[in-house]
């Protein structure tokens, strides 16, 4: 704990801190461009040059160690003047177009040139211009406002694991380049947020809005299970952006590219009125038309003929509200895991991820079935990556191999392969065996066959065998891919006593044993199984396949839209926040069940959002928690069986399209064309 | 004057054989058993005490920094690297070493590599270095089969292998950790200090670099023993030095001298004199295109080494004496300097980068006349900018020549934009 004195003021500072960091610590404030507190240290910009005693020349404060017996001196006319000539010398060759800039407002330049910069130019010769450089679809560059300060190269490296960034030349002839190559890498869209300059804009977003004009407003993300941290920048009714918001357990200070670029898809294809099937042809309906069909369709049907099935992205209290629903219609049908996954809903820890995000950090060894963590979850991804850059970790898989821009030992493809790890076969057994923190993360890819439940019995075998559940540790995950699927286990959207699971309804429908299905917000099941008998009511917010084969639709509200409860695959429950109000006469999705209740004579007790919140907490206290892991106690799940030899497939087939709001938006299509199919489906020049 | 008793690069011209059998009869090899019985710590002891200054340009004492290396060996290797990327414009002495004298830095190499606990050696040189490095490879084969390198190096049991990298011609890989750096495969670029590499240098192991020079006189020194060599020159500035004499003289050569020698003696003893005699001189560039210049008056009094010419402004650098006679255009030639080290600035730091190239544009203006007399000033404001505020000393480097210019010729440089501006009143009117 090394003490040092920083203008004049004492303070003692942690060990292996920077100078820098005692500096903030102190409460003194110095300006940086190339240090980043989560990537390597550069000290290339010279911006944070403090005078230390006994040294000549100022020291590049980001990189030096915190010393005992330091004298550091931030306010002396020296370090005024190394500042004042850095910052002149990152403007002589910068543009100066704040005024057409999109990081104008929000830039670390501007900000800075504004407290340490002159008033005036004395750089009398031409300016350097630089060529735009191609970055993909995402990030649009204009490499003249460059610094030069590397953060994109070292984020690349090292958070993204891609080595795609780097400068050319030397001299002020240095240039950041891809060659020319989008970005292959889900997390590009954060080269945004760490450029300190304009150099790296978001593309879709360029030219649109000025960051002073934007509403923000606080929510968390639905496009994958992860529940990252988000804000949602709004102006007028329109979403103009996502940007990711600073939780150090789930997110950090990253976020997916498909959280924060599919918002364009928010404002395309959206229900924004009631339809009603008539003559096999949806026509524009007003609320009380489709309530009516509805009730018509209703009345007196009993509860068997009747099911119901939660989307990916609904919102708990929606659910809760469908649930009650259903239950005063009588029906034990209903089902929030469309995609089939046999989990056990009576067993949570059976299907939470257990580590939790940033439990990962200290695991040493990981084996991943069946699961995509890259495309599934790139920040869970990203974390055990960070947990492989600090050393000793060790990653098996069983699976479609993949390049998950860390090393992993491929073990096998199907259950079979896991039956023999189960059994204590091979070489990363004895890895499993000799960790302290060893983990076993199960995808979605090996619970959704019809196999499923002896899958996740064989990876519990698993993490009994090699004691992943010890005091203090619960190695045992699953990784979700549905941001609302650990809400609807937690609540019960699953099967009542006798009632029909997914694959049962699908069945029933198609045979026409269920007469009514009310699809909320689900729209990955293949509708061509449910048959034409079957009346569907979608209420949800994209025109997506559940309204294609709807009869009636009502619309409802997307995230953005609603004020919404969700719980992400670690068991955290996180709110999400009305940003903008749903278009047209979408509504919020559970007044839209509000109402219906009425309509079918079954009223739901609760008028307001607070009162159906207190019902969530009735009927499962987790959701009292809130941004809480409130852990699980272990017990048995899953069916004894061998298990089918089939290999496992993949959960996620195109990363950039995975639910209504990806497919639907612009920038995801192009993303989807250009990377989403993955290098090796890419054109060669020689491909005929 | 140095005494021919004293001199240590008795093949500095290539007039003998450079090879094994050569060296021998000069001395090399010599005894190489009995230097490493001296042990660690006595070898470095002698060299502290001998007051050998580093050779490279920065002049730190050699003795201190190899005694910066880890004592006790961590599980990581040590490193022994010499630097052969000699770039600095009007430097060449250490390419004479290296093409006629091989063996005096192989032995060199193997008695600090042994004071340093280090078990391999590594060689970079300039890839420009074409006939040098193949003379190098060589003698390190010849080394090898003689046994003087190798598993048990010169019998004493110690392993000792030298590996020769040729760079590629980049002069900032003449900076120590952007030479480590280059060395891992990576682009030359300069590493932040602190770590040093003495505790993480090349691949992360405890690392020394240094220049050919200063390690091909040290066996020389244990051989006859520190006092020789501290009695030779000026206290804290010891022993001999190759000083390489270019620009406007007679006979251009490279010339062992002992430190310390007056700047006129050296040129006219050893270089002929200036062209047009001593009244005919401008400037000098004492050492190496990175120093400030010093103009006539100042030369016919100043001894060469690093305190004496610290002392007016300049420094000793490499010893690379450029003379310039008064057909020089000055402005033009630090102009040059200026462009060179613009191009050869590795971009990686702010002050370096932006600073290089304004200095050097502002610098072509000069040279033309085409500036305000304010520019001069705030050329020079800009120099101070860059200086001592760059990750390495390329900074320092660039800023310096022009430094000295505005110090020693600023009436010239005036005189330029005045005449410009004459020019320009009489082609208006």
């Amino acid at each position: 704990m090394p003490k040092l004195t920083i203008d004049g003021q004492e303070i003692v500072v942690e060990n292996g801190m920077t100078v820098l960091q005692a500096c903030e610590q102190a409460g003194v404030e110095i300006p940086r461009f190339c240090y980043h507190e989560r990537l390597s240290v550069a000290g290339n910009c010279r911006m944070c040059l403090v005078e230390m005693e006994r040294s000549p020349k100022p020291v590049a404060s980001c990189a030096m160690p915190a010393g005992e017996g330091m004298v550091i001196r931030t306010d002396t006319p020296l370090v005024k003047k190394a500042r004042k000539g850095v910052m002149e010398f990152l403007l002589i060759n910068h543009p100066l177009d704040c005024p057409i800039c999109d990081q104008g407002g929000e830039c670390d330049l501007q900000d800075q040139a504004m407290a340490y910069g002159f008033d005036r130019s004395r750089f009398e010769e031409n300016k350097r211009a630089v060529k735009e450089k191609y970055m993909g679809p995402l990030i649009k560059t204009i490499m003249t406002r460059c610094i030069h300060c590397t953060r994109c190269v070292r984020f690349a490296t090292e958070i993204a694991g891609v080595e795609e960034i780097g400068a050319l030349g030397r001299g002020e002839h240095l240039e950041i380049s891809t060659l020319e190559h989008a970005v292959n890498s889900e997390l590009s869209g954060n080269l945004v947020d760490v450029c300190p300059v304009g150099a790296l804009t978001s593309r879709p977003y360029a030219f649109t809005a000025r960051p002073w004009e934007l509403r923000k407003t606080y929510s968390v993300d639905v496009l994958d299970a992860v529940g990252a941290n988000i804000r949602v920048d709004t102006r007028g009714r329109e979403v103009m952006r996502v940007l990711p918001r600073l939780h150090e357990d789930v997110n950090e200070d990253w976020l997916a590219d498909k959280s924060r670029y599919a918002c364009d898809g928010l404002s395309r294809q959206r229900l924004d009125r009631p339809y009603l099937r008539r003559g096999g042809k949806l026509q524009e309906a007003s609320w009380d038309e489709a309530f009516g069909a509805t009730r018509a369709r209703l009345d007196g049907l009993s509860g068997d003929k009747i099911a119901a099935l939660a989307g990916d992205q609904c919102d708990a209290e929606s659910m809760l509200a469908l649930k009650d629903l259903m239950a005063g219609l009588k029906s034990p049908n209903l089902d929030c895991r469309q995609d089939g996954a046999k989990l056990d809903p009576s067993q949570r820890a059976g299907y939470l991820f257990n580590t939790g995000i940033a439990g990962i950090e200290e695991a040493d060894a990981i084996l991943l079935v069946a699961t995509n963590p890259r495309w599934e979850a790139p920040l869970i991804n990203a974390r055990i990556r960070k947990r492989f850059l600090l050393g000793g970790l060790k990653v098996g898989a069983i699976g479609v191999p993949k390049d998950l821009s860390y090393p992993v030992a491929q073990l096998g493809t199907g259950p079979q392969d896991l039956a023999e790890l189960a059994a204590g076969k091979g070489d990363f057994a004895k890895i499993l065996s000799a960790a302290e923190r060893p983990m076993i993360v199960l995808g979605m890819a090996g619970l959704t066959r019809a196999d499923g439940a002896a899958v996740l019995a064989l990876a519990r075998q698993v993490a009994e065998k090699f004691k992943m559940v010890r005091e203090g540790w619960n190695g045992f995950n699953v990784l979700h891919t549905a941001a609302a699927r650990v809400a609807g286990l937690d609540l019960g959207f699953v099967p009542g006593p006798g009632g029909r699971d997914t694959v049962g309804i699908l069945d029933g429908a198609a045979k026409g044993d269920i007469e009514v299905l009310y699809l909320l917000g689900a729209d990955e099941i293949d509708m061509s199984r449910l048959g034409d008998k079957a009346f569907v009511i979608y209420q949800g917010h994209h025109g997506d396949a559940g309204a294609h084969r709807a009869d009636v639709i009502l619309p409802g509200a997307a995230y953005t839209e609603k004020n919404g409860t969700y719980t992400n695959t670690e068991g955290r429950v996180q709110l999400g926040r009305l940003a903008a109000f749903p278009p047209g006469e979408a509504r919020e999705d559970w007044t839209i069940l509000r109402a219906l209740s009425e309509v079918t004579g079954t009223p739901l007790p609760y008028d307001n959002l607070g009162e159906l919140r207190q019902r969530l907490v009735a009927v499962n206290p987790v959701f009292a928690a809130l941004d809480t892991r409130t852990p699980a106690a272990w017990g048995a799940f899953g069916a004894a069986g061998k298990g089918d030899a089939a290999p496992f497939g993949e959960t996620v087939g195109n990363y950039y399209m995975t639910d209504p709001i990806s497919r639907s938006s612009e920038t995801m299509a192009k993303c989807s064309a250009e990377l989403g199919l993955g290098p090796q489906a890419q054109a060669t020049g020689t491909h005929g | 004057m140095l005494q021919d008793k004293d001199r240590i690069f008795t093949n500095l011209y290539g007039l003998h054989d450079w090879g094994l059998k050569g060296a021998r009869q000069r001395g090399v090899w010599d005894g190489t058993k009995k230097l490493l019985e001296l042990g660690r710590d006595g070898i470095v002891q002698q060299i502290k005490d001998s007051q050998l200054r580093g050779r490279g340009g920065a002049g730190f004492p050699a003795g201190l920094k190899w005694s910066f290396m880890p004592k006790e060996n961590d599980g990581r290797p040590h490193y022994l690297v010499v630097n052969a990327d000699e770039s600095e414009p009007g430097s060449c002495k250490d390419r004479e070493i290296l093409r006629n004298d091989p063996h005096r830095l192989l032995e060199g190499c193997l008695v600090a590599g042994f004071a340093m606990g280090a078990e391999a050696c590594y060689i970079y040189i300039r890839g420009e270095y074409v006939l040098e490095s193949q003379r190098l490879e060589a003698a390190i084969e010849q080394a090898n089969e003689a046994g003087l390198l190798g598993k048990d190096a010169c019998g004493s049991g110690w392993p000792y292998h030298i590996h020769v990298h040729r760079g590629a011609g980049a002069y900032i890989c003449g900076e120590e950790t952007a030479l480590l750096e280059s060395m891992e495969g990576k682009k030359g670029q300069p590493r932040l200090k602190p770590p040093f590499p003495a505790a993480m240098g090349l691949y992360g192991c405890p690392t020394t670099v240094t220049n050919v020079e200063t390690i091909a006189v040290s066996p020389e020194i244990l051989r006859r023993g520190a006092d020789w060599w501290a009695a030779l020159g000026r206290p804290n500035n010891t022993g001999t030095k190759i000083f390489s004499i270019s620009g406007h003289v007679e006979t251009p050569c490279n010339v062992e001298e002992v430190m310390g020698i007056p700047m006129r003696e050296l040129i006219e003893k050893h270089a002929g004199g200036v062209r047009g005699g001593w009244d005919n001189l401008l400037a000098v560039i004492p050492g190496g295109s990175s120093v400030p210049c010093l103009p006539r008056p100042t030369c016919g009094s100043v001894l060469m080494d690093f305190d004496s010419l610290r002392e007016v402004k300049s420094g000793l650098g490499t010893a690379a004496v450029i003379v310039m006679d008064k057909s020089t255009d000055i402005v033009a030639a630090i102009a040059n300097l200026s462009h060179f080290y613009m191009h050869e600035s590795c971009g990686q730091c702010t002050p370096c980068r932006e600073g290089t190239g304004w200095m050097w544009r502002v610098m072509e203006r000069l040279v033309r006349g085409d500036a305000n007399i304010e520019d001069i000033d705030a050329l020079l404001e800009v120099t101070y900018e860059v200086e001592g505020h760059t990750i390495c000393a390329l900074g320092d480097a660039a800023a310096w020549p022009i430094q000295g210019l505005i110090r020693h010729f600023r009436p010239e440089v005036e005189k330029r934009i005045l005449d410009a501006k004459k020019r320009g009143q009489v082609a208006a009117e």
